[in-house]
């Protein structure tokens, strides 16, 4: 099996040999690709990036995002939890806005403030 | 009038790091026309910014955010929501003026850096028969509209070439519930990097049309629908292959180019293959001493962290900047370079290395890059199992490898032999 690792912007390519049982992958040129291709052949995660509603005039939109990455087939659920957020009390960026969500064990956190710092 | 060492023109990722780089010896004045500092970064609350720089995948507000801080602790000097009208050159000095709601006011600086960014090509840069209903963005407009503003731009969109703004609005526009049709791409090769492809494309099945391009936009208020056609290696379009997409939005990531109004003004003499101005390795312009240029504005970048290296070396020299003769070593490249930067070396500058930014034409498999002095002794070759043209290189070279030689030259060779 092929893939493209995902990991950073070199984007290796990688073949994945499942030889009774032993995996191996070559192509890449660090460690994250091959954490990444095993990731990604037993449970594919990904991270998502958003924004939520705010009540602020300046700023309508808060940018967010999962703090660490979440199964890939739960991306749209997650999107309809933070679409369910509006922000009414000024945030920092770093500020969890939601705590464990769909108990994935990440949380949605602010990645900017609703104030001009 | 107030008087600047340092002038830097653009609080986006270049500008921020020029202006904390400067600000170590220099002092310096950061200008910047929106209300908020950070440029696009703001809008591209995507992450993966800063891996190289911070080791960390950031969002672009949150890469941007670094810098802010970082700004905030060093003596710098900022206006907001103030737009350059004119940069003049004097006998020693540089008079800038400035226009903002509290009028016009002019400032004078030893040298000037150019963080200005680069625009995108707009649906009138680009050859699309029928109507010019609305529904026609670019890739970067429907982000603002999307993340900054929060409004959809679209229903069921159409995106027009492969760059990363537009594979990363595919995505995008999907999350908010948009129906992405597909993206189109004249070329045989994406534009956009491969691990885009991947996570915005791949895992959406958004459907990805190589060699086809958009002909024709249908629809008299709003777009109702667009045709698509193959075209040839000479971007021909290929008569019997037109297919019509019904769609209310057409998106174009079709291109970059950076932004140098006031560089022209000045009478910087600029690359046609970057379309940003002719430096050396300390980011000065190689025909207007203490004019500097850094980021998007000097040539697209696909990485930010990159932007911020460019930065941090062009206001690192425009504080240190002498107005003295530079002896300067022309960079000549081959035919399957896109291009090179910097295009000049000076030999006598503070750095032990010097940072070359270079992009190939077209993908290369197993090649070696291979740098030779005006005798053409090999004083450098580096071999790699793939080069794209999405993938900018980046190498770091001492400096002493370029010593007494008039010119260098930089080839792309075949990657097997015994060098």
């Amino acid at each position: 099996m092929n893939m493209y690792c995902i990991e950073c912007p070199n984007g290796c390519f990688m073949e994945i040999t499942d030889y009774e049982g032993k995996i191996t992958v070559t192509g890449n040129k660090c460690k994250k690709g091959y954490v990444y291709a095993l990731q990604e052949i037993t449970a594919p995660m990904r991270t998502v990036c958003s924004t939520v509603k705010t009540c602020f005039r300046n700023i309508p939109r808060l940018p967010v995002r999962t703090s660490g990455s979440i199964p890939k087939e739960k991306i749209f659920e997650v999107m309809n939890e933070i679409n369910k957020i509006t922000v009414s009390e000024n945030v920092s960026i770093g500020d969890i806005i939601i705590n464990n969500v769909l108990n994935t064990g990440v949380d949605i956190i602010a990645t900017s403030n609703t104030y001009e710092s | 009038m107030k008087k600047y060492d340092v002038i830097v023109v653009g609080g986006g990722p270049a500008g921020l790091a020029a202006a904390i780089s400067s600000s170590e010896n220099a002092k310096t004045l950061l200008i910047e026309r929106e209300h908020r500092l950070g440029g696009i970064l703001k809008q591209c609350i995507h992450d993966g910014f800063g891996i190289i720089k911070f080791g960390e995948k950031l969002s672009g507000p949150e890469y941007a955010e670094k810098y802010k801080d970082m700004v905030k602790e060093k003596n710098i000097d900022i206006i907001t929501d103030s737009f350059i009208t004119d940069i003049k050159k004097n006998d020693k000095t540089f008079s800038v003026t400035v226009v903002n709601s509290s009028g016009i006011s002019q400032y004078e600086t030893y040298s000037v850096v150019l963080a200005t960014g680069c625009r995108e090509r707009t649906a009138k840069q680009v050859f699309i028969n029928g109507e010019r209903p609305a529904g026609i963005y670019t890739a970067g407009t429907a982000q603002y509209f999307t993340n900054i503003l929060g409004y959809l731009p679209g229903k069921d969109c159409v995106i027009l070439g492969s760059g990363d703004i537009g594979l990363i609005m595919a995505r995008r526009l999907t999350l908010e519930g948009a129906n992405v049709k597909g993206v189109f791409e004249a070329k045989s090769e994406p534009s956009g990097l491969m691990r885009n492809i991947v996570q915005c494309l791949e895992d959406y099945d958004i459907p990805l049309e190589l060699s086809t391009t958009v002909s024709r936009v249908f629809g008299k208020e709003r777009v109702e629908a667009v045709e698509t056609v193959r075209v040839d290696k000479n971007m021909n379009y290929i008569p019997g292959t037109e297919k019509v997409v019904k769609a209310d939005t057409l998106i174009l990531s079709v291109g970059l180019i950076p932004e140098n109004e006031i560089a022209e003004k000045l009478g910087i003499s600029t690359d046609i293959k970057t379309k940003g101005p002719f430096v050396d390795n300390s980011l000065m312009s190689v025909n207007v001493p203490g004019i500097f240029c850094c980021g998007n504005a000097l040539h697209v970048n696909d990485l930010v962290d990159y932007v911020s290296e460019s930065g941090e070396t062009a206001g690192k020299n425009a504080a240190l900047y002498k107005n003295t003769n530079r002896k300067l070593t022309k960079i000549i490249i081959s035919d399957e370079f896109m291009y090179c930067v910097p295009q000049y070396i000076n030999y006598e500058t503070d750095e032990k290395n010097i940072i070359f930014y270079i992009r190939v034409k077209n993908n290369c498999n197993n090649v070696r890059i291979i740098i030779k002095n005006e005798r053409d002794e090999i004083v450098y070759s580096r071999k790699y199992i793939i080069m794209r043209p999405p993938e900018m290189e980046r190498l770091v070279i001492n400096k002493e490898l370029f010593k007494n030689t008039s010119f260098i030259n930089i080839s792309l060779e075949n990657g097997d032999d015994n060098i």
